[in-house]
C-alpha cells in the first residue's frame, strides 16, 4: 500500500538529483567555493526546490490527513540546540570534503565508482556512530 | 573549472530542482513524509517502519539509471579526493546528519519548505562549514603544496 507512492518520490528524486549535476562532487565542491571560481549552477537547484516546496508545504499539511496514510508525520520539534548545530556543523565539514551528501552519494552507486562505494560504507559507519551519542529517533 | 555563463547551464539544474521538490511535495501529499535522505537511509536499515524507506531508495537508484541510461545525460567523473580523505568525509557526513536530524534534502529541502527554524538554522550551518571546508581545501592547504 505504501509501496507504490515512495518508489514514485524516489525515482522522481533521483531523476531530479540527476538532471541537478549534484551527483557530481565536483561540481558541488565548485558550487561550495565561493571565493574561487565559483560554479553558480547548483544554486538552481536549491531554489527550484524550494521554489515548490515552499509554496506547497502548507497546502498540504493543511489537508490534515495525507492521501494514503492515517497522519503526517513531520518533525514538530522547535528547538535550536547543540546536537542540530554540532551535527549540521560536522556534516557540513563532511560535505565539504568530498562533495557528497547522502543522497547524491547514493544514486552514484549506480555509476560504480570505488570512491562511492567507499563514502557511503563510511557514512553508514557514521550514522551508527551518532547513536552511540544519545541516540534520537529519526523524524 | 570555471562558472559557465550559458543561460542553458542552469535549465538542468533548475529542471532538477523542481522535479526534488515535486518527490518532496508527492510524498508529502501521498504517505505523509519527509524526503530526508539521510533519514530514510537510517530508517531503512535501522527503523521500526522500514517497507516505504527501502522502496523510496530503490525508485531513487532507478530514476538516476532512468536519466543517465535512457535519457542520456552524461555520468559524472569519479571523485578525485583522495581515499582516506573520502573515508574522512563519510564519517563526518553520516555522524553529522544523524546527530543535526537531516541532510541537504530534509533539512535544506523539505524542512525550509515548511518554514522550521531548525531546518532553516542547520542548512546555514553546513552550508557556511561546508563552503569554509572548500575555502581551507583549495586556497590554503593547495596553496600551500
Amino acid at each position: 500500500m505504501t509501496s507504490w507512492p515512495a518508489l514514485l518520490s524516489g525515482l522522481l528524486f533521483g531523476m531530479g538529483l540527476s538532471l541537478s549535476g549534484m551527483t557530481d562532487p565536483a561540481k558541488v565542491q565548485g558550487f561550495l567555493d565561493i571565493t574561487g571560481a565559483w560554479v553558480p549552477d547548483l544554486a538552481f537547484v536549491m531554489g527550484g526546490a524550494l521554489m515548490i516546496t515552499l509554496m506547497m508545504t502548507s497546502a498540504i499539511l493543511r489537508r490534515g490527513k495525507p492521501l494514503l496514510a492515517s497522519a503526517f508525520n513531520v518533525p514538530n520539534l522547535n528547538t535550536i540546540d547543540r546536537r542540530l548545530i554540532i551535527g549540521s556543523a560536522t556534516f557540513g565539514i563532511g560535505w565539504g570534503l568530498s562533495g557528497f551528501c547522502p543522497g547524491p552519494a547514493l544514486l552514484s552507486l549506480i555509476y560504480g565508482y570505488k570512491t562511492t562505494f567507499i563514502f557511503c560504507i563510511a557514512m553508514i559507519a557514521g550514522m551508527f556512530g551518532a547513536t552511540l551519542f544519545n541516540p534520537r529517533p529519526h523524524p | 573549472m570555471g562558472a559557465t555563463a550559458l543561460p542553458e547551464a542552469f535549465i538542468t539544474p533548475l529542471l532538477g530542482g523542481l522535479t526534488l521538490g515535486a518527490a518532496a511535495m508527492w510524498l508529502l501529499f501521498s504517505l505523509g513524509r519527509v524526503a530526508g535522505i539521510s533519514g530514510i537511509l537510517w530508517g531503512g536499515m535501522a527503523g521500526p517502519d522500514r517497507h516505504w524507506r527501502v522502496f523510496f531508495l530503490m525508485g531513487l537508484l532507478i530514476g538516476g539509471v532512468v536519466i543517465h541510461a535512457v535519457l542520456g545525460m552524461p555520468v559524472p567523473a569519479q571523485s578525485s579526493t583522495p581515499l582516506p580523505l573520502v573515508v574522512f568525509s563519510g564519517l563526518l557526513v553520516g555522524f553529522g546528519t544523524r546527530m543535526g536530524g537531516g541532510c541537504t534534502s530534509g533539512h535544506g529541502v523539505c524542512g525550509i519548505g515548511r518554514q522550521s527554524l531548525r531546518s532553516i538554522v542547520a542548512t546555514a550551518t553546513f552550508m557556511v562549514t561546508g563552503v569554509l571546508t572548500v575555502f581551507m581545501i583549495r586556497h590554503i592547504v593547495e596553496g600551500a603544496l
